[in-house]
């Protein structure tokens, strides 16, 4: 062997990383990392690196564009704080399965376990959170390490993965030849769908009277909206949406019928307890979506099509699991199930929805009261894009209210923080959205609260001159929690009222565009001037400190109680 | 309420740091108390078998096997009831010399249970007893008032009654690997 064909191990991560076809990365240098760093600033015209201000703003970033873009993210940082500054996003990923690898440097493999300088162990904190994770400790085993983790984070049921590499792995020289991975022995990513249980599913379908689909990221994850879209409107099946799945089907198709769960819509919930059959697609039975399990479509069969054995019977027991890739499973199931339509049955969600207009959606879109209302505000921005805009929402009421009357007509058209309900996911997560996505606007609809928590990516969307734009609906309140004090802790508002600085001069102290709305009049054309703008952008919407989201679920009731007011 | 009944539980996984770390979380996660626990290479070289015994409903541990399995460096895990397992445990008792020349009790102790005197020298002896739970908590019943210096366990060692076909999962893997190709 030629000495002189060996790299270092810190050259043999970006090397990898290109062979992955990465050519962006979100991270934050330190100590344990630099030797990477270094390597990052020889391959900048290869791979660019996103310096966000905070390592948790490189994950949720990471996590943003691989919900935009369908590939796999990628976050950087060092050890110590570094590392552990990860971890709510990587729990983020491992909940909502999205793909990302996250890289930490590490102390050198022979101070591990001393205590050493900013040495952590990221690996033991981080691994129930992790689909997979490892530590490097000698440079020969970084291709092999990266290409597993590549593969791992993307197949199956994605997730996120972290590959801690020590100092020493990181300057120690090795000879790079790269290949891709193809299969684990100990890891079926795609088990084989079993024919007889679509046989089984196809009768059900075709003998059922009053049959609801709910489906769930699993469609977008398995890129199988085609396939979704041809079984239900062959099968004439009313489907509604988990949070995570929205989008999969335009917010306008005939056959959708709005969300499931907690503030989801009255009748898909309210029919979740009088349907016969409930065909449940790439969804995982959420408590915010089930409500009381014990009284949760008791009187209904349930298909389940799910990737993850793990998931199946899990909180819901099921009559015909299909396990497998949706996007085969359902094409089988189309070829099998005869086409039908359900009129009345279709006729008993309109009248729902009527109820709840009246009731709900007509106060939150057209009020009559002088404050803006969030609903209001959404709509506006439904206005100006056209339904054409990704929107990432936050986490709290606006996330309810933006999920519930934005339109969207593409899928991966809705980004937000579902099963962990992260607080300050948005800002930095419509970063990687707009990164990973480039030609697509993307609007940040978020919280004063969370906004709060990452409010620091600011920087970043200035120092990358991203054309972002950001809503912020300010109530001056973390409105969910006030709103559940208020319902159900008699109006004790502990440490829920925030007194709020001007949003307004910290975008400008950033150089971005920016103003505040505080009345109706001026809403549109301020939302006009925002989208038609080519430059990042925040508008804050001052909106009324106590308005409420319903239709509501209270935690622990039946998705049939599902109140209005 | 279903009944919790004691299963054993046989992991087969690739042989990784930190594994036995992602398989205790998901018992914590659900605040399953694990009774035992052991691991070695089984019969594939450089697989490696855990064997778990755990108390909790069959409806709870269908849900862990699942979530065990998921785990990208576990090539397959099964659970069993007592039943179906033929398992054991070895116990070793340390006891003062003279006391194994001074009480006749204890020659026949050892001699009724069938344990084993591994080593003898002035100051004590060590006895072992391999069998089931009940055996080595008599003989520990038995010589604790003559006085124990120390008395130490193992986990549960099994097998099972059916065939568990972990080598045919591994040469599966090797033949659509070699079809690849």
């Amino acid at each position: 062997m030629k000495k002189n064909n060996k790299i270092s191990g810190a050259e043999a991560v970006i090397k990898s990383l290109i062979k992955e076809d990465v050519d962006l990365v979100y991270g934050y240098p330190g100590g344990a990392i630099m030797p990477v760093y270094d390597e990052f600033f020889k391959f900048q015209n290869k791979v660019h690196h996103v310096l966000t201000r905070h390592e948790q703003g490189a994950v949720h970033a990471a996590q943003g564009y691989a919900r935009s873009s369908g590939r796999v993210g990628v976050a950087i940082a060092t050890s110590g704080p570094g590392a552990t500054n990860l971890v709510t996003g990587i729990a983020d990923a491992q909940i909502d399965s999205t793909p990302i690898v996250c890289i930490t440097g590490q102390v050198p493999a022979h101070l591990l376990g001393s205590d050493a300088f900013q040495e952590t162990d990221i690996i033991g904190i981080s691994m129930p959170v992790t689909k997979w994770s490892y530590q490097i400790t000698t440079a020969s085993e970084v291709p092999d390490v990266i290409a597993k983790a590549f593969y791992i984070a993307k197949s199956g049921r994605p997730g996120p993965v972290l590959i801690d590499i020590t100092k020493n792995a990181q300057f120690e020289m090795l000879e790079f030849k790269y290949k891709k991975c193809v299969g684990i022995r100990s890891y079926s990513p795609i088990p084989r769908i079993d024919k007889n249980k679509i046989l089984e599913a196809a009768n059900l379908i075709d003998s059922a009277k009053k049959p609801l689909i709910v489906w769930g990221q699993g469609v977008i994850l398995g890129n199988a909206e085609k396939e979704f879209k041809s079984f239900v409107e062959k099968s004439g099946i009313p489907a509604a949406w988990t949070i995570l799945g929205a989008s999969a089907l335009p917010t306008s198709h005939e056959l959708n019928v709005g969300m499931v769960g907690m503030h989801g819509n009255y009748g898909p919930n309210i029919l979740t307890n009088k349907c016969d059959l409930l065909i449940a697609i790439g969804m995982r039975f959420d408590d915010r979506v089930t409500g009381d399990t014990k009284t949760y479509a008791k009187q209904a069969k349930i298909i389940h099509l799910e990737i993850d054995p793990a998931e199946v019977n899990k909180n819901i027991k099921v009559d015909i699991p299909i396990i497998g890739n949706c996007k085969e499973s359902l094409r089988m199931l189309s070829k099998n199930i005869k086409t039908k339509s359900y009129k009345n049955w279709l006729k008993t969600f309109d009248e729902l929805m009527k109820k709840e207009f009246n009731k709900v959606i007509k106060n939150d879109l057209r009020p009559k009261k002088k404050g803006l209302t969030m609903g209001e505000s959404i709509i506006a921005i439904n206005k100006f894009t056209k339904g054409k805009a990704i929107i990432v929402s936050d986490v709290g009421q606006h996330q309810m209210v933006a999920c519930r009357y934005a339109n969207f007509i593409d899928s991966k058209s809705n980004i937000t923080s579902g099963g962990l309900g992260t607080m300050g996911f948005a800002l930095p997560a419509a970063i990687g959205a707009k990164m990973g996505a480039p030609e697509r606007e993307v609007v940040a609809v978020i919280g004063d609260g969370g906004y709060q928590m990452t409010i620091q990516e600011l920087g970043t969307i200035f120092q990358q001159q991203l054309p972002v734009k950001i809503v912020i609906l300010n109530n001056d309140f973390l409105g969910m929690v006030r709103q559940w004090q208020q319902l159900f802790f008699d109006k004790r508002y502990a440490s829920t009222e925030m007194v709020n600085p001007d949003f307004v001069s910290i975008a400008k102290a950033y150089f971005l565009d920016s103003e505040r709305v505080e009345n109706r009049l001026d809403l549109e054309p301020a939302v006009k001037r925002m989208i038609e703008s080519k430059k990042p952008y925040v508008l804050e919407i001052c909106v009324e400190k106590e308005d409420n989201v319903f239709p509501m679920i209270p935690s622990g009731a039946s998705v049939s109680d599902i109140r209005l007011e | 309420m279903e009944k919790k009944i004691q299963f054993t539980v046989s992991i087969y996984t690739e042989n990784n740091i930190g594994l036995l770390n992602r398989i205790s979380t998901i018992f914590l996660k659900r605040h399953i108390n694990i009774e035992s626990f052991t691991t070695s290479e089984c019969e594939i070289e450089n697989v490696f078998r855990f064997i778990i015994v755990v108390e909790m409903t069959e409806s709870g541990i269908e849900k862990v096997i699942k979530q065990i399995e998921k785990q990208v460096d576990v090539i397959k895990a099964f659970y069993h009831t007592d039943e179906e397992t033929i398992f054991q445990e070895t116990a070793l008792y340390k006891v003062k010399s003279n006391s194994l020349f001074e009480e006749r009790h204890i020659q026949n102790f050892i001699k009724e249970s069938n344990a084993r005197i591994i080593t003898v020298n002035p100051k004590f002896f060590v006895i072992e007893k391999t069998g089931f739970r009940h055996e080595t908590d008599k003989l520990y019943n038995d010589l604790a008032p003559y006085g124990l210096l120390q008395f130490t366990r193992s986990g549960r060692i099994a097998v099972t009654k059916s065939k568990m076909g972990i080598s045919e999962i591994i040469d599966k893997f090797k033949n659509q690997k070699k079809k690849k190709k």
